[in-house]
Order: structure tokens, then sequence, then C-alpha cells
């Protein structure tokens, strides 16, 4: 049988592509004088549903639900999609532990809408039932947990949970027929070791703990960004320099928010060829990514704008748009 | 009456059906995978249909172009009019062969012209004011197809019977 050229699907995904906001939107929300007018325009776009509170989280969270609604509408095997509920999937895992350590009911920790849902991660975690997880979450889970008991320190727990979220996104990359997957795994695990170089270079964590939090990956030497973590921000730009990440060692030297913006902006420069690609599974994985991209950067300024930040600040955190 | 004894007309009948299977096969899979795409954007935006269906059809040519040297053929050794012509050997291979250009032809560039189709649909979703532009990509394949359908023509009508 002919691989699944995934024609009807992308056709849909065009269509869609117009509603996606713009550059020039992002102007108009960041032009809105405070958030009950940047959530007028949001409605006005579209946004949320009828039956949705005039709130920030809620009209998110439509948009969250609506995506994998209109995804799971025209996609027949869901699984592709997979790698991009890990960091959830795996987020929920750290909550779980530390609900059970902490031995009681943390509110609005979990996300929903997860492979393993919220109560089911609590269970498998208070009954010690890991083998329940799937084969990639079940010995890190095991370890994490055992880890926060013995030692209390949930810091570690943290960094064993994001180290198994980086390699279960690279080896779910490495296994993936897709292009797109593969470039998707290999930018996010690179661009997450890059953020713990910079982190740790800022907290002057030392080697030990930065090779026991980086995952590896092809695009980048683990061990010669650890020992440029440690040689100073300047090693850190040098290192990235000679890279396909340079653009990196740029953002570094402007400033902290224009790294992460940076960071962001590598998964929307990764799947910028999707646009032209008329078949394969490609432009729908990265229409999600897409939206994820404009659902975090409206999340930037209606924070902007609740917090009252001026236009400029805002504006410096925003990010690149997939149109 | 033995097969053996009428290869000529055999390679001859050959040749037509070749022409309308294969440029008819390319033009199935052409107008089949342009077709999907249309629905999806017609799913999204009921008011392109016009605009998607007519690059839709674009790739259906081909099997039309096979269809016409089919019909040419089949009149040439007089099977449409009921008495087939006494073709020899040689003759039936000859018109064979002159089948042969809408036939191939036919069945690639269908195939491509989908492909083409299905990306210009992709242009009309977008930018649906582009339309002419977007349906000159496929268009481009189809003259790969008329030549061929030229060929044909001029090849089985020269050939004496």
């Amino acid at each position: 049988m002919a691989k699944n050229q995934y024609t009807y699907a992308v056709a849909r995904i065009r269509s869609m592509e117009v509603s996606l906001f713009s550059q020039a939107v992002i102007e108009q929300l960041l032009a809105c004088k405070d958030e009950k007018q940047c959530i007028q325009l949001l409605q006005e776009k579209g946004w949320g549903n009828a039956d949705t509170p005039s709130d920030a989280e809620a009209i998110l969270t439509c948009e969250r639900e609506k995506t994998w609604a209109e995804i799971g509408s025209m996609i027949d095997d869901m699984s592709v999609f997979d790698v991009l509920s890990y960091p959830d999937l795996f987020h929920n895992l750290k909550a779980a532990i530390k609900v059970v350590a902490a031995g009681k009911e943390i509110p609005g920790v979990f996300i929903n809408g997860t492979q393993i849902g919220p109560e089911e991660m609590l269970d498998i975690v208070k009954n010690k039932e890991f083998e329940k997880l799937p084969d990639f979450m079940a010995e890190p889970a095991r370890e994490a947990y055992e880890t926060l008991l013995h030692t209390q320190d949930g810091q570690l727990c943290d960094i064993m949970i994001d180290r198994a979220t980086l390699e279960a996104v690279y080896q779910a990359g490495k296994n993936a027929e897709d292009d797109i997957i593969r470039e998707y795994a290999e930018s996010t695990v690179a661009v997450a070791d890059i953020k713990i170089a910079v982190r740790s270079q800022k907290t002057a964590k030392s080697l030990e703990f930065m090779k026991q939090a980086m995952a590896e990956c092809d695009s980048l030497d683990v061990d010669a960004l650890c020992k440029a973590a440690l040689g100073g921000m300047d090693a850190i730009g040098e290192y990235l320099e000679g890279t396909v990440y340079k653009g990196g060692a740029q953002a570094l030297r402007e400033s902290a928010s224009a790294f992460e913006c940076w960071c962001d902006n590598q998964i929307i420069e990764t799947i910028r060829p999707q646009l032209y690609n008329p078949f394969t599974i490609g432009p729908v994985v990265a229409y999600v990514l897409a939206r994820e991209n404009e659902i975090k950067t409206v999340r930037i300024i209606l924070t902007g704008k609740q917090n009252e930040l001026p236009e400029e600040s805002i504006r410096e955190r925003v990010r690149e748009m997939y149109v | 009456m033995s097969i053996f004894e009428n290869l000529g007309l055999v390679y001859a009948l050959l040749g037509a059906a070749l022409a309308v299977i294969l440029a008819g096969m390319g033009s199935a899979y052409g107008v089949g995978i342009a077709g999907q795409a249309a629905s999806g954007v017609v799913t999204e935006d009921p008011s392109k249909f016009a605009k998607v269906l007519i690059i839709q059809l674009l790739p259906g040519t081909q099997g039309i172009y096979g269809l016409l040297v089919a019909f040419i053929t089949l009149s040439k050794i007089g099977l449409l009019g009921g008495s087939p012509a006494d073709l020899d050997v040689r003759t039936g291979l000859l018109i064979l062969i002159a089948c042969l250009p809408v036939a191939l032809v036919g069945l690639v560039s269908a195939k491509h012209q989908g492909r083409t189709a299905v990306a210009a649909i992709g242009i009309v979703a977008k930018k649906p004011e582009q339309f002419g532009k977007a349906m000159l990509f496929p268009a481009m394949v189809e003259t790969y197809a008329i030549l061929s359908l030229l060929i044909s023509i001029l090849a089985v009508t020269a050939i004496q019977v």
C-alpha cells in the first residue's frame, strides 16, 4: 500500500493556516491598552466559543482543545503526535510524584488531555505501579520517585524527569518515519540542552549537574557545551558560534528574554519549510506546533497586559509567527 | 477464426486498449488525489468549490486523449463499423506502437499533473485571488500530454491499412 500522503489533511491545514495570527494581528494585540481589550479582540477573531467565559485562561484552553479536535477529525492515526505530548505527560508524572511525596492535594498542577490522565497517573504513583506506564517512562518514574523519597531533593527529581522527557522525545524522533518529527526532536533536545547550559552557568551549577540534566543529540556535543558553560557565558556563545545554533550566541549577547525568544523561534524555523510542502504529515504537525506557539505568544501578551508591563517589554518576549 | 491468423488485428486492438487503460489509469490517479485536496479545502471553506473543482479536473484530460486515440484506431481498423480490416502483423504492430505515446505519456503526465494540482489547490486555499496563476502550474504538464496525443493521432492516421 502506498505511503499515506495526507493530501486531504494538508489541504484542510492550508485553509486553516489563513486564520493563524500573523505578525500584524500580534501588533494589534500589543497595541491594546489592557487585557480586557485584548480578550475582546481575540473574541472578534473567533477565539473561544459562545459559552467560553471572557477569561484569558478559559479562552486559551478552549483554543488548544479546538486545535486537537480539528486534527482528530482529519487524521486517523494520532500516534504520530505522541511525541508532542511527551512534555505534558512527563509534567504530570512530575506533579504526581510531588503530590504523593507531599501527601496532600495541590490544585492546578496537572495538565488535562494527556494520554494518561491526571487521576490515573496519581494512582500509578501512589500504588507504585510504574509498570503500567509506557516503557520509556516506567524506569525514570521509579528512579525519580525513589530519589525524591530518599533525598527529599525536589530539584534532583525534576532534572531526572526532564532528562527522561528529552530522551523520550529524542528516541521518538529517531524512530519516526517523518522528517518533521526527527527535526522537531533534534531541535527540541538541542535547544533544551542550550537552555540548561545557560541557566547552569547563571546559577553556578557543577559539571556533574549539567551532565545529569542534558540529553545527547546529534547537533551538539554535550561535553563541549558543559565545559563551555563552566567557562562562562562568553564561552557558551563561542561554542554555539561553531554549531548550527549560532543565532543563540547573538541572542545571548542581547538579553535573557531575547535568548528565551530565540529558543522558541528555533522550533518555528524548523517547521517553516512545511509551508511549501503539499504532502506528508509535516504540514499537519507544523500547524499544531504553530498553534501552540500562537497560544503561547497570546499568553505572554495577556500576562504582560495583566501586569501592566510596557509595550516594548512585552514586544521583546513575543515569539516569531509561523505565517 | 484463430487469434494467430488475426495477430495484426490483435496488436492494433492492444494499442487502442493500452491508450485507454494507461491514460485512464493516470487520469484516475490524478483526479483522485486532486479530489482529496479539493475536499480538504471545501471542508473548511465551501465558497472555494468552483475554483478547486476546475483544478481537480485538469488531470482528467489524459483519459480523454487516450479515448480519442482509441476511437481513431478502432475506426481505422474497421472495428467500429463492424467489418474488421484484414491486418498483417507488421501493420498491427505499427498501430500498437503509434498508440504508445499517448498511453505512456498519458499515464505519467496525469500522475504528475495530479500532484501539481494538489499543490495548486494549496495556493487557492490560502490565496484564492491567485487562482489564475495557480492553474497555470498543472496546466504546464498538459503540454506533454498534448504533444503525445498529437504524435499518436498523426502516426495512427498515417499508417496504411
